[in-house]
Formats: structure tokens, C-alpha cells, sequence
């Protein structure tokens, strides 16, 4: 194990964040403090209670959700495709390291970048609404996966794409109305018997409604299914990752 | 003479089906400076790249101090240190952040003594706090050297480090060069300015078309491809060169003022002489007479020349 190497990445990428602490943490904090305000406080109040949970309470997990997805595939895609893009990339792959390090060192920085924001944005909530976690490990633990896996399938777009379009292209036409379809702002049991059958298909359904559970014991499918989908996304990421380190994919020619 | 690195029939076929490198085999010695000459796309950049682990290997086998750069890359890697030919920077981190990076990158725990040495070799020293975007060519040019040696490489590839530099920085990194083999450090440079393999190299290797042409000593090489060359300024022009003096083989200008003689300083006479005597003979007066020796580049052109 190269620990170093793997220091080095980690501590580069946490230090771009730092350089960077309105883009990377202020902006994607404030963005969701204003949908407390909006759904939250003016909009919320004048729907009623979900399973029992007040509306400005129960999108709480849903937007630390959005939030974390999003900015772990925007964190971990731009911090391997910037290399890519200025040529620095060869210094990696003439480095003694292996693909594991790699990534260790990358997606760690960018998990570590999204559980802080996620962090924030949980306590931040907390300032609008009531708040309460009934299974805290449990939350730990899906808010764990999600930003590991998210930041693994943004590494791989970061690895293969080869423009900015590309870059942003998935996020914008894919991510996002996945999570805004995933239950972020509503339950799935309220939409109309086929409209629930086709969110089944939709993986951030089960993030969204595992992380939910974890927090008012209300979900929208069981948790272990949730909690099974979450290992089986990571599990591929990890596979393709290791295939595209293994075959040079986009990286060696 | 200790082989650092031996590269056994390496092929490099790309994607496209374009062959980069045909059956490659080359030995470099320790702690020498190696000079790789070729002309653009002659397969320079893809052996080094290769070597370093940048791009994967067709067929063939390369060994970095015996070892196997495929299976035993941590080995292999930690030995090298690359300076790229084109410049990529990290243009929002500060020349020391860069280096610290890049040594840690290579497995080196931190030494902040190593890394002042290093930035104070290449008068980076006072830069040390600047953004690499703030920076000149010039000097972005040292800082690419000073990442690459800032895990102590036993090799150091320089892929063209001196295009684009001007002659004092030129000047510093040849003498930075000219250290690190005294240090032990195995140099392999690229470079299209032949004045710099000629002033650099032990050992001089020539590729065209992916394939090695020629790997010679370069003190050898000169001596025994370099010609030494007599040139005489006649008073009147001369329509022909008499039969007389058929056997120096005597070129005749376009102008017909002068005439060229190619001779070799390693034989038992050159001709020198006789040819001023049989000249003086034939009534042949010159007013001037000047003598050159083909430089490295000279050689270089011909090789390539020939092999086209």
C-alpha cells in the first residue's frame, strides 16, 4: 500500500476544496436552505402532514439527499477529468500506485467533501424545522453509501468524458430528475398505482427512502431493500472502476 | 557497465492500428546521459511514456533495474522521474505544494530539506510560494524538473525539457544535468536541439519510423561518421577539377571559386599536403582556405536521411 500517494491525493483534492470553500460548500448550502424556505416554511405550511411528519420536516432527508448526489458526482467527475484536461494526469500514471490508491485517494476526498456538506445541511435544517433521528448508524450508514457510490459513478464519468459538455451532460439530463423523481419532495405513495410502479425502477427511490427511514421510521419500500440496492450501486461502480484501471480505459493509450 | 534499463523487442501498436514502435530493443548504462534523436514522430515520446507507465506495451519487455515495469510496476515507477515535453501545471497551487504532491505521490515521506535543495538548484527557491499559473514558461519549465525530482529518482527521463526555454535557463539546466550524473542519476533526454545531445550525451541512439537506427558513443560517433572538411578559395574560377586530382575526390562550388575536400584525421596522412603540392603542380592558386568538422546534427540529418 502506498500510503503516501494515497495521502498525497487526499490531502491535494481536500485542499482544492478548501481554495475553493464558497463553490464547494457555501453554494450547494445555500441552494438547499432556500428549498427549507421555500418548501419548508412558505409552501409547507400549507400542506399537510406526511405519515405522520410535518411537509417541512419530511423533505429534510430527501434534500440532503439531492444535495449529496449531486455534489459528489460533480466533486469526484472534476477532480480526476481537470487532470485529464490539463495534461497533469501523467504524473498519476507514472506514479507507483495502484488503481485502489487511486481512487482511495480521490473518491475519499470527494466522499469526505460531500458527508460535510451533507453535515452542514442537516444541521442547517435543524434551524427551520423539528428534526429527529430515530436509527442515527442507520443514517451514518446510507449517507456513507450514497456518497461513496455517487462519487465512484462521478469518478467514472470524469474518466469518461472527454469534453465539459459530456461533463455536465449527465447530471443535468440524468441525476438530477432522477432525484427530483425519487421521492425528494413527495412520497411515493402518493402518486397513482403505475406512476409508483415506474419509480420502482428509479435507484434513488431506495436511497432517498432508506435515508428517510432512518429518520421518522417511514419509508416507501423496506429497508433492506434499500440498503441492498445502495451495496449492489457501489458494488458495480467498484467493478467498472477496477475494469477501466485494469484495461487503461480512457486514461492509458 | 551496469544496464539500468533494458527494453527487449517492444512494439507499440495503437488503437488506429498505427505502429509507433517496431521491435525495440535498446540498453541504457547507469548513470549515464542518453541522448534519444529522432525527428517528430519517430517513436521518442512513446518509449518513454511506455517505460514510465503512461501508455501499455504491444509486445516485448522492459526492465528497469532488472525488474519488470508491467508486473513489477511500484518498483519500477519509484525509480523514475519524468519530465514531460509538454507543460502541464497545476496552475492553482503554489510551486511547494506541487512538489510536496509529486513526492508524496511517489511514496516518499516528507523531506522538506530534499525539496529546498531541489527548488534551490533550479533558483526556484524564491518562487517557492508563487501559483504555477503566475509563473513563465520558462520557469514552469524548472518546476516540471523539480516535481520530477522530488522523490530522488535514480532515472530521470527529460522529454525535450529545454524547448521554448531561453539560453541562460537552457545553460542552468545542462549544468543541473551535468550534477545529477555526477550524483549517479541515469539521464535519458529528448531533445530536437542536437547542440544539447552533442554538449549532454555519452551515448547518443537514433530513431525513425519506430525503429532504432543507430546506438553509438558519441565521442565514437562523431569520430568516425563526423567528416573533417578543407575548403579552398581559388583566385580564378576553375571549370573543372583537373583528372589529375581525380583520386581526393575534390568537390568544385556552384560558383566555381572554391573547392571542398573531405578528408579523415584518424588515418596515417591526410592528404593534406600532397593535395596543396599537386594543386601549386596543376597551376591552381587559392587565396583562403578554411577547414570544419560536421557537427552531431550533421550526422544526425545523414542517419536520417539515409534510413528514409
Amino acid at each position: 500500500m502506498n500510503f503516501y500517494a494515497v495521502k498525497a491525493i487526499y490531502r491535494y483534492e481536500m485542499a482544492r476544496m478548501f481554495r475553493t470553500v464558497v463553490q464547494s460548500i457555501v453554494a450547494p448550502v445555500l441552494s438547499t436552505s432556500l428549498y427549507f424556505v421555500i418548501f419548508g416554511s412558505a409552501i409547507g405550511s400549507r400542506i399537510t402532514e406526511i405519515d405522520g411528519v410535518s411537509y417541512g420536516s419530511f423533505i429534510v432527508p430527501g434534500l440532503i439527499m439531492l444535495s449529496v448526489m449531486t455534489e459528489s458526482i460533480s466533486n469526484s467527475s472534476f477532480a480526476i477529468y481537470f487532470p485529464k484536461f490539463t495534461g497533469t494526469i501523467f504524473e498519476v500514471l507514472s506514479a507507483p500506485v495502484s488503481y485502489a490508491e487511486v481512487v482511495l485517494g480521490y473518491v475519499g476526498a470527494a466522499a469526505t467533501k460531500s458527508v460535510i456538506i451533507g453535515t452542514i445541511i442537516l444541521a442547517t435544517a435543524s434551524l427551520f424545522v423539528d428534526l429527529e433521528i430515530a436509527h442515527p448508524f442507520i443514517m451514518v450508514a446510507f449517507l456513507l453509501l450514497t456518497c461513496v457510490s455517487f462519487c465512484l459513478f462521478g469518478f467514472l464519468l470524469g474518466i469518461w468524458a472527454d469534453g465539459w459538455e459530456k461533463l455536465t451532460i449527465v447530471p443535468i439530463l440524468v441525476i438530477m430528475p432522477l432525484t427530483f423523481l425519487g421521492g425528494t419532495f413527495y412520497s411515493i405513495s402518493m402518486l397513482p398505482p403505475a406512476w409508483q410502479t415506474i419509480s420502482l425502477f428509479n435507484p434513488v427511490v431506495y436511497l432517498i427512502s432508506g435515508f428517510r427511514w432512518s429518520f421518522y421510521e417511514n419509508a416507501d419500500v423496506s429497508v433492506a431493500l434499500s440498503l441492498g440496492m445502495a451495496i449492489t450501486f457501489l458494488a458495480a461502480c467498484l467493478l467498472i472502476v477496477r475494469w477501466v484501471f485494469k484495461t487503461g480505459y480512457k486514461l492509458r493509450t | 557497465m551496469q544496464t539500468v534499463i533494458d527494453i527487449r523487442g517492444l512494439t507499440k501498436t495503437y488503437a488506429g492500428g498505427f505502429q509507433a514502435l517496431k521491435n525495440v530493443s535498446l540498453s541504457i548504462n547507469k548513470s549515464e546521459i542518453f541522448a534519444l534523436l529522432g525527428p517528430n514522430g519517430a517513436g521518442k515520446t512513446t518509449l518513454i511514456n511506455i517505460v514510465c507507465g503512461i501508455t501499455s506495451l504491444t509486445h516485448g519487455e522492459v526492465l528497469v533495474d532488472g525488474d519488470d515495469i508491467v508486473r513489477d510496476f511500484r518498483l519500477t515507477r519509484a525509480k523514475i522521474g519524468l519530465v514531460p515535453q509538454e507543460m502541464p501545471t497545476e496552475s492553482f497551487e503554489t510551486v511547494w505544494n506541487t512538489c510536496r504532491f509529486s513526492r508524496g505521490l511517489f511514496g516518499k515521506a516528507a523531506n522538506p530539506d530534499h525539496l529546498e535543495k531541489v527548488l534551490k538548484s533550479l533558483s526556484l527557491w524564491d518562487r517557492k510560494d508563487t501559483k504555477s499559473m503566475e509563473l513563465s514558461g520558462g520557469m514552469k519549465r524548472r518546476v516540471l524538473i523539480a516535481k520530477a525530482l522530488a522523490h530522488e529518482p535514480d532515472i530521470l527521463f527529460l522529454d525535450e525539457p529545454t524547448a521554448g526555454v531561453d539560453v541562460e535557463l537552457r545553460q542552468d539546466m545542462w549544468n543541473v544535468v551535468k550534477v545529477l550524473r555526477e550524483e549517479g542519476v541515469t539521464v535519458i533526454l529528448t531533445t530536437h536541439y542536437i547542440e544539447e545531445a552533442e554538449q549532454l550525451a555519452d551515448r547518443v541512439g537514433v530513431i525513425n519510423h519506430g525503429e532504432i537506427i543507430l546506438v553509438e558513443d558519441k565521442d565514437r560517433l562523431m569520430r568516425e561518421m563526423g567528416k573533417k572538411q578543407l575548403t579552398l578559395h581559388l583566385y580564378e574560377q576553375l571549370d573543372r577539377i583537373p583528372t589529375a586530382l581525380a583520386r581526393y575526390n575534390l568537390e568544385l562550388s556552384d560558383d566555381r571559386q572554391a573547392v571542398t575536400y573531405n578528408y579523415d584525421t584518424k588515418g596515417e596522412h591526410t592528404g593534406i599536403t600532397d593535395l596543396i603540392s599537386e594543386l601549386r603542380d596543376a597551376e591552381i592558386r587559392f587565396n583562403d582556405l578554411q577547414t570544419s568538422q560536421s557537427s552531431l546534427e550533421d550526422i544526425f540529418v545523414d542517419l536520417v536521411h539515409k534510413a528514409q
